[in-house]
């Protein structure tokens, strides 16, 4: 049952620090999608106090800056999936995102959320990884910027303080001749996240690729970063020889799993295979579109 | 805090832990929001927070301060003025069919009780400030409301697109609806209704609704009918889409108390000890009851008594989902408190997990009588001699998954004891008079002194049959002397109710080369779970259905019905038909392909014509509309496909995905039959002010039945459907109707009202003709008039003058079925079957083994189309019924222990699982049926399942022989292939 006594909505980052750090039962809530879940269905310890974000206008940004965009942790995904930059710098993140539930969950549930309940295959946050976005933390003692894979310290465990709280997503911009991607496969049957998914980043340089990421879940206890695989690739023109490589080195570095009902960990090697092809080769193909038009007329198949 | 609620200012201050979904329906009244799931997973609950479509049930209520909410009940008054948006037009398919305007809602006392009727204008005033939406009128005008409990989600989410959009696509309005569940599935009618809303709010014309064409049997006289078969909305259709209808979650009565249920949680074990005493003290605990404080019976059942109420200290506990205590407290917090309290010890038994192990002779003994619930035999001609004369013998087990109604709308039942010592039910159930029996046996009560007040149902599909929380709340309320309210959540309802059977057929099949079949043995186990509840007559069905709609020399079925440690199955919307076709269709394309003859070629060969004789002995006498069916799905088919439908295509541009057709056919039995009396009462009634009622027990569970027993009356006065009422599901002011289960409501009850109807109007001709001496013959009823001697009379003039003689304008009428035969006595075991054929179009991705449904082409005889749009949503439901049947849905019960208990791990067809459909109702009809009617409701979804999976092999080679299809498994045998 949810059983919180105490219901905040601060309006600004100070006072939510300011509540997290003089209630030792307080924890921070965005969208609820994953978090109110957990409380209702009895799989997460009660909490007394929920400190809501939703309301504090320093998370709710999304700017264009130089060098990367600013995507506040607590806008509501499908604001994120509207926004045409990232569409156009950040593909991956668009698809990744657009996918994520339907459009009322989009509405509220967001990506500090989707990174901070640190499931190892998260749609949004293997986005995030391959796309190198930084995340800017407000903590008690102030702010302070590190990556992604900071945040985590094990399926669905955080190593983010209580009191710690994601401001903002700082993701690269891709620049003309890099592109990403994002692709899934899910089951028909049973909960509806990915039982493989991955992202790639790359750039391309003439008839090479001149440096890559790629991101994988669930391929270990957090999100994965497949860098031997990207390092099979790096400087590599793309061909069926340099994929086949590419592939072994990825099934050689990531750990696959069977989960019951789920996936056989035979599957999961078998999908993560196609997936890299897949996702690779549809990057690869946007490098050399024009993304801001083509940014329009993505869509995204539910 | 404060909020705007539909425009209106309110001050609340938000309670701990609690959901905006709460604070609307229970604080402020408004409970047009439903609640599906609580877990984010069904949008019954979506409302518009400013302007964005949101889950309130995981919405904290806290965070609406300052915020705008637009609920369901919002929408009616958003219309901004009259006469913005064209009105649509009268619709009128066949040319005798007039579509009424849609119509405005008036006032209209409705109590508690479930009356449908079309509401007349009465309060202009009233009417003028009150106009539906377009989108709520589109609704309606396309049958996209059946049991309605989806539809304000629906209507909220539509609208929050509409704002935003205009002119969305089709792709696009799936994409919004993505995750709006309806259990109902008329999802092509919704999205339909969405296009022409959007339509009028752009100043065009609304579409016309889709029905599916009919298509009538070739040299059958067509009797003239004025309404049947004509388009009509369904009486409660305005409640509906406005909010205002209301479920027994519904409601609330003054000093209600809350219940809750202590489940075992272990699937097998004795009761050792249980300690209520902690919570019987905690504060605002009214009554705590274990299995000692049952007055009457302790066991309930609905064919057989073997379920226990509630399981006593040293008794067995025979499934997770079994009940040790009932707790009855002031909130319901505070019941779920009491629930921690309570201490139960076990001593854990060995779990038995399946039918095979069950019938093995050393697996612990569940019930008195052993594990076997019944030994099914079906016995034709001579087996030895059927395989000796066949050419080809194939041979192949399949098997079926358990899977779960899930209903929108979880179990809610309220008793209420009233001042004269009675007891009053609140609930929708499909059994009423069942209900009735089983919580007057349980307070050790008479029947009468049980009132079941039958409430909307949200969907029901055969789980809403088996007692749920009827008998636990009238315990509590027994106990307490107050009313109590018992609503399941979604996890217990998954946990409880009975389910589909899984069953393992093996089926032995022999022919000539020619493709006449000579023999067909199957051998099925069906797993009845803990409890009997209908499981002996699902799988009776499962079991005489278990050749296929042919006619085959010599037949043998075994069927052992086997209880075991899961949770009990029963009644489902194709009642075993549903998996003895997955198994016999499955190995006709098997048959067909080894004997290189065309699919649908094989079913023509083979398939029941009139004259046939079934593998129970029975002889089809009329009505039999398969090869029609057969033929309609084949010209579809290759208009679409050309002659190779059944060939493998790839996709251009994607060689990794495969297309292909498949194709299945099906009967299904109309009505109980196998000799088991068969019969239903309904009263029709002409009131003063014009109306007629009609009145039966039988269940309105979004089928529609409501609309046919409305235009049944109307066709017999000769009126138009808004001048009868229909009140049903009461056990005080409705007669028996019998179950509503089998598909036999439109043919039973269609029958029992048609003939109360042609009573009453006997009996007020034969008045009138006294009363102004001419012949009765001679006297009409037309346009709810009474004609006599070139007078009219108006039909409420009618009541006058009859009640003024002392009479009652008032006739009732016991309707009998058809005599029919026990099975293994030869002789008509049934007194009508509907047919089927069905073609499915998939498209398999050979890298990843992802399966799409494409379409589905559907042809199925119903007798006679009384209600084409009623029958739209049939189809359309059936079919996506099918499709979770043979991709999503998948009960999984591991050693006794439920998994799949949360709707997110119980994934139900959304609409993005929608294929493209095209139906045809055929009319075969029955003689003794009203108008030639008999049983839709099962049929639609039967062959589905068949066509898909037959498609998947022609597509990729790969053989489904285990529901649902499993992608991994489909990746691993083309790699092996
Ligand atoms: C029907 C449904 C479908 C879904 N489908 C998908 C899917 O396809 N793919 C997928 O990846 N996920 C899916 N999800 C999961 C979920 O929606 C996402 O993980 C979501 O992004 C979580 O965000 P939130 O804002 O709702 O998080 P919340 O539930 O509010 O919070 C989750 C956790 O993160 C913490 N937290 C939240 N924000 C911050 C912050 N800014 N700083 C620090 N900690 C924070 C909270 O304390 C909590 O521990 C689905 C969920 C539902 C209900
Ligand atoms: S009740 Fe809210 S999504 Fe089901
Ligand atoms: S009408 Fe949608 S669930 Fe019944």
């Amino acid at each position: 049952m949810s059983t919180w006594t105490s219901y905040y909505l601060p309006q600004t980052l100070a006072e939510a620090l300011a509540i997290l750090q003089t209630d030792p039962h307080s924890k921070v809530i965005a969208g609820g999608t994953d978090l109110l879940l957990e409380l209702q269905q009895g799989r997460h310890a009660p909490v007394r106090t929920l400190v809501d974000l939703s309301a504090i206008a320093e998370l709710q940004k999304l700017e264009q800056r130089k060098e990367a965009l600013w995507i506040g942790a607590a806008v509501p995904l499908n604001r994120v999936v509207a926004w045409q930059p990232t569409r156009q710098f950040a593909t991956a993140l668009f698809e990744a995102a657009s996918l994520i539930g339907g459009p009322q969950v989009r509405n509220v549930a967001t990506l500090g959320g989707n990174v901070a309940h640190a499931l190892p295959a998260a749609d949004g946050a293997i986005a995030l990884l391959a796309l190198d976005a930084q995340v800017i933390l407000a903590t008690p003692e102030g702010q302070r910027v590190q990556p992604l894979l900071a945040c985590y310290a094990g399926p669905g465990k955080t190593a983010l303080q209580r009191t710690e709280i994601i401001v903002a997503f700082l993701v690269p911009l891709s620049q003309s001749g890099e592109a990403s991607a994002f692709r899934r496969v899910m089951r028909p049957q049973g909960v509806a996240i990915a039982i493989q998914n991955l992202g790639v980043w790359l750039r391309r340089e003439d008839d090479c690729i001149g440096d890559i990421r790629i991101a994988i879940g669930p391929a270990g206890p957090v999100p994965f970063r497949a860098h031997q695989t990207e390092e099979a690739l790096r400087g590599k023109p793309l061909t069926e020889e340099t994929l086949d490589e590419a592939e072994k080195a990825l099934l050689a570095e990531a750990r696959f799993r069977t989960s019951p009902h789920r996936a056989t960990a035979e599957y999961r090697v078998h999908l993560a295979g196609i997936l890299l092809r897949q996702t690779l080769q549809t990057a690869w193909q946007r490098t050399q579109m024009d993304l801001e038009k083509e940014a329009v007329s993505l869509s995204v198949k539910g | 805090m404060e909020l705007i609620v539909n425009g209106n200012r309110v001050e609340v201050e938000p309670q701990h832990g609690e959901m905006l979904a709460h604070l609307l329906r229970e604080r402020l009244g408004l409970t047009g929001t439903k609640i599906g799931c609580e877990e984010a997973e069904c949008g019954a609950c979506t409302v518009l927070i400013d302007g964005v479509p949101v889950l309130s049930c995981t919405y904290p209520a806290a965070r609406a301060a300052g915020k705008s909410v637009l609920t369901i009940e919002g929408l009616a008054f958003s219309r901004p003025s009259d006469g913005e948006y064209p009105h649509p037009l009268p619709f009128s398919q066949k040319e005798r069919g007039e579509y009424p305007h849609p119509l405005p809602l008036s006032q209209r006392e409705r109590g508690e009780k479930a009356s449908f009727s079309t509401p007349l204008p009465q309060n202009k005033e009233y009417e003028r400030e009150f106009s539906l939406h377009p989108l709520q009128e589109e609704f309606i005008r396309h049958g996209a409301v059946q049991c309605g409990f989806c539809i304000p989600g629906q209507i909220m989410t539509a609208y929050a697109l509409l704002q935003n959009n205009p002119n969305p696509s089709e792709a696009e309005i799936r994409q919004a609806l993505k995750d709006t569940l309806c259990r109902c599935a008329g999802y092509p009618s919704i999205v339909r209704a969405v296009q022409s809303a959007a339509r009028r709010l752009r100043g065009e014309e609304p579409l016309p609704p889709l029905v599916a064409p009919v298509v009538s049997e070739q040299g059958k006289p067509q009797p003239s009918l004025q309404v049947i078969g004509t388009l009509q909305p369904r009486p409660d259709a305005v409640e509906k889409v406005s909010g205002t209808a209301k479920f027994t979650d519904d409601l609330k009565f003054p000093g209600m108390l809350h219940a809750r249920v202590k489940r075992a949680m272990v699937p097998h074990a004795i009761l050792k000890r249980l300690d209520v005493e902690k919570a019987r003290a905690l504060p605002g605990v009214a009554a705590v009851l274990t299995a000692a404080d049952i007055p009457g019976e302790k066991n309930h059942g609905l064919v057989i008594f073997d379920w226990p109420i509630m399981v006593g200290i040293g008794e067995r506990v025979r499934y997770v989902g079994d009940a040790v205590a009932i707790v009855a407290a002031e909130t319901r917090q505070i019941a779920t408190q009491a629930l921690d309290l309570i201490e139960a010890e076990y001593e854990p038994l060995e779990v038995v997990a399946d039918p095979v192990r069950a019938r093995q002779p050393d697996a612990p003994q569940l019930h008195p009588n052993g594990n076997l619930l019944k030994h099914i035999k079906v016995r034709k001609g001579d087996m030895e001699q059927g395989f000796a004369e066949a050419e080809v013998i194939l041979e192949h087990t399949f098997h079926t998954a358990i899977t779960d109604h899930a209903f929108m709308e979880p179990e809610c039942s309220i008793a209420r004891p009233t001042e004269d010592g009675r007891m009053e039910i609140y609930v929708g159930s499909q059994i009423p008079y069942a209900d009735r029996n089983q919580v007057a046996r349980a307070l050790g009560w008479p029947d009468e002194r049980v009132h079941i007040v039958g409430q909307l149902m949200g969907g029901g599909f055969g789980g809403k049959e088996d007692i749920a929380g009827q008998i636990h709340a009238a315990l509590l309320a027994h106990a307490t002397g107050r009313p109590v309210k018992l609503l399941f959540d979604r996890h217990e309802s998954l946990l409880v109710h009975p389910k589909r059977h899984a069953t393992q057929i093996r089926v032995k099949m022999g022919a000539k080369r020619n493709g006449r079949l000579t023999a067909v043995e199957t051998e099925l186990y069906g797993d009845t779970g803990a409890y009997a509840s209908l499981g002996e007559k699902v799988l009776t069905r499962a079991t005489t259905h278990s050749s296929g709609p042919y006619e085959v020399p010599h037949a043998r079925a075994d069927c052992y019905a086997m209880y075991t440690n899961n949770p009990p199955a029963g009644a489902f919307r194709g009642f075993g038909v549903t998996q003895s076709a997955f198994a016999i269709e499955s190995m006709m394309d098997m048959l067909a392909h080894t004997l290189r003859i065309d699919p649908i070629e094989l079913r023509r060969i083979n398939a029941l014509r009139v004259g046939s004789v079934t593998n129970t002995g029975q002889v089809l006498r009329e009505s039999v509309g398969l090869l029609d069916c057969i033929d309609i799905v084949a010209q579809e088919l290759k208009q679409r496909a050309g002659d190779h439908p059944f060939t493998p295509r790839v996709v251009e541009g994607q060689p990794h995905l495969r297309r292909a057709w498949g194709f299945a056919v099906a009967y299904k039995n109309t009505g109980l039959g196998g000799g088991a009396p068969d019969k239903a009462s309904a009263e029709v009634e002409l009131f003063e002010n014009g109306l007629l009622e009609v009145r039966t027990s039988s269940a309105e569970l979004g089928q529609g039945l409501v609309t046919v027993l409305q235009m049944i009356v109307a066709e017999e006065f000769a009126l138009q459907p808004e001048g009868v009422r229909v009140l049903v599901m009461d056990t005080d002011l409705t007669p028996d109707g019998g179950p509503t289960t089998a598909s036999r409501q439109t043919f039973m009850t269609g029958n029992a009202a048609r003939y109360a109807a042609q009573s009453l109007r006997q009996a007020l001709a034969a008045s009138l003709a006294e009363k102004f001496d001419v012949a009765p013959e001679r006297i009409r009823f037309v346009e709810g008039l009474a004609q006599v001697n070139g007078h009219s009379l108006p039909l409420g003039e009618v009541a006058k003058i009859i009640r003024q003689e002392g009479r009652l304008p008032k006739a009732s009428y016991e309707y009998w079925a058809p005599k029919t035969q026990p099975l293994g006595t030869g002789g008509d075991m049934h007194f009508a079957f509907s047919f089927a054929a069905q073609a499915a179009e998939v498209e398999v991705n050979i890298l990843t083994g992802e399966v799409s449904v494409l379409e589905v082409i559907s042809a199925i005889d119903v007798g006679k189309a009384i209600n084409p749009l009623g029958l739209q949503g049939q189809f359309e439901g059936g079919i996506m019924m099918g499709i979770g049947n043979a991709i999503t849905e998948h009960f999984i019960v591991e050693n006794g222990i439920v998994f799949t208990d949360r709707l997110a791990r119980y994934r139900m067809p959304s609409i993005m699982l929608t294929p493209k459909i095209t139906a045809y109702a055929v009319e075969h009809p029955v003689e003794a049926g009203p108008y030639g009617a008999k049983g839709v409701g099962e049929i639609v979804s039967i062959p589905t399942t068949p066509a898909i999976t037959n498609a998947i092999y022609n597509a990729v080679g790969v053989r489904i022989d285990r529901l649902p299809v499993d992608q991994e498994v489909i990746v691993r045998e083309i790699a092996h292939a």
